[in-house]
């Protein structure tokens, strides 16, 4: 996407008196709507929307071998495609390193925040743990892919039921339905993404496709509950430009005040409380 | 097995798994403009497998080498989503993912009209998010609405569905449980693409076994399956509201 400077010009002469061309305020969110289920061959998916930014993840587990650091622990995949489908900026061929960045900075967010209990998808120590998969496509490319993409990766994992195992088989049946079994997940660990850019000299949240590729830099950071308050779980400063010391104390003082507004509400909508 | 459906006349497939008629589609759904960023986008829902197709263009193409002076390309990208199949598919491009891309656009190319537009390209991307059979009849549905409703100038339109032969039963709209049948002469499954106005084939393939007679029937079967389909992407292209 090509944006002419005057358009910049325009977009920062608006962030100063505090407004947005969409009509949100800097620290405002889209609307954010989740839908679990949307992919019967999976065994979990998710849907999630900010306003018209939209990505699908699903989840595919088998079995398989476990790594020789963790040989009682199961193993997590998490992959992220800029579909060409979502937007005129994204072309076909392998993963751009844009796409690759997003699906480790998920991943991250995912692992250190400790959602998954990786113990408890063990089948037999050193021989066969379960692998769980997270494909994560871009549907729409409105801005904030990553924290969308985040988010859906969460809802997905959490709508995941375990296939049965055949144990004389040695493999997952795939006849069967999958059983009522839900993932060992530790639901106060579920890491929020939360993606905050330097744009003249406003700090913005969930930006649009034209904001975040005009913005100075970028820093991505995962928070989940530690009994009720903020703890960080991965942290991922992106593009140029470099974050003065009074930039970071407002963006940490806003992920504090965005986590309090908004951490439990999305929390019900991954679980469906 | 009972002699009586050892008769050659007779097929060991008297009942669909989920009951439809041998002539009757799964049920529909069909959507345009899901994906705002596109020119043109949509979804097309038969039972349980989803398509859905986003169009951009006519726009400059890239590489440079490629562009017609004469007239507009079309270029088709089929995909499945990793997590749309039971055994979860590899990311990526694969042979299938790019024959079917071919076909398709070979079939997209009849309906199409990009003489007013030399050196450019129309792109169409389509993903099956969920499959149960028939994904590529149903990402030339999604994609014939989100070329009409990117408003690229079209000739005609396109419907295409699955035919099947179930041991020696005809039946349209396969399903994956359909697509596995094994008695008798097994499964055959044929989709076929109809253009709307001209009725003529632009996509035909077949895996299976099949008397000349019975491939005729198939074909007609398809075509009136495809009239079907045709009104539902009419009418929904009709009752969508143009931002």
């Amino acid at each position: 996407m090509i944006i002419p400077k005057i358009q910049k010009q325009r977009i920062i002469q608006y962030l100063k008196e505090g407004k947005r061309f969409d009509g949100r305020k800097i620290d405002e969110f889209r609307n954010i709507e989740i839908k679990t289920g949307i992919s019967n061959k999976a065994e979990g998916s998710a849907s999630v929307k900010f306003g018209k930014t939209e990505v699908y993840a699903g989840v595919k587990m088998d079995v398989m071998e476990p790594y020789s650091d963790g040989p009682a622990d199961g193993t997590l995949t998490v992959g992220f495609e800029l579909s060409p489908i979502a937007s005129p900026d994204f072309d076909i061929g392998p993963p751009t390193i844009d796409a690759i960045e997003i699906g480790r900075i998920v991943d991250r967010g995912i692992r250190e925040s400790g959602f998954i209990d990786f113990s408890g998808l063990c089948i037999k120590e050193g021989e066969k743990v379960w692998g769980i998969y997270v494909d994560i496509y871009a549907v729409n490319g409105s801005g904030n892919l990553l924290d969308v993409a985040s988010l859906a990766a969460l809802a997905a994992l959490a709508d995941a039921r375990i296939p049965v195992y055949d144990e004389k088989k040695e493999k997952v049946d795939r006849e069967k339905e999958l059983t009522d079994k839900k993932l060992p997940l530790n639901k106060e660990a579920m890491a929020f993404n939360m993606t905050f850019h330097k744009l003249g000299d406003k700090i913005i949240i969930d930006p649009t496709a034209e904001e975040e590729q005009i913005s100075d830099y970028r820093i991505s950071i995962a928070v989940c509950s530690n009994k009720g308050k903020p703890r960080i779980s991965s942290i991922q400063k992106g593009k140029g430009g470099a974050i003065s010391h009074e930039e970071m104390e407002t963006i940490l003082n806003l992920l504090e005040h965005k986590f309090n507004e908004l951490y439990e509400a999305v929390h019900k909508k991954v679980f469906k409380k | 097995m009972t002699a009586k459906k050892l008769e050659s006349s007779e097929s060991s497939y008297k009942e669909r798994g989920d009951g439809r008629a041998f002539d009757e589609l799964r049920e529909i759904e069909a959507k345009v403009g899901i994906i705002p960023e596109a020119d043109g986008s949509a979804l097309y829902r038969s039972g349980k497998t989803i398509a859905i197709a986003s169009v951009f263009g006519p726009r400059t193409l890239h590489p440079q080498h490629m562009q017609n002076p004469q007239k507009g390309l079309l270029r088709v990208n089929y995909d499945m989503m990793t997590f749309s199949v039971s055994d979860r598919k590899r990311p990526g491009p694969n042979r299938r993912s790019q024959e079917i891309s071919k076909v398709t656009e070979w079939a997209l190319s009849q309906c199409v009209d990009l003489d007013e537009f030399p050196n450019t390209v129309v792109d169409i991307f389509i993903q099956i998010p969920q499959a149960d059979a028939g994904t590529r009849v149903a990402g030339i549905n999604a994609a014939v609405m989100a070329l009409a409703h990117a408003g690229v100038p079209m000739k005609e339109m396109a419907s295409a569905v699955a035919v099947g032969k179930m041991d020696k039963t005809l039946v349209v709209d396969v399903c994956k449980e359909e697509e596995d049948y094994e008695e008798g002469e097994g499964a055959t499954d044929m989709p076929i693409c109809i253009l709307s106005r001209s009725k003529k084939i632009a996509l035909l393939q077949a895996d299976g076994k099949i008397s000349i007679e019975e491939l005729k029937q198939a074909i007609e079967m398809g075509k009136k399956a495809c009239e079907k389909i045709h009104e539902i992407q009419v009418k929904t292209l009709k009752e969508t509201k143009t931002a």
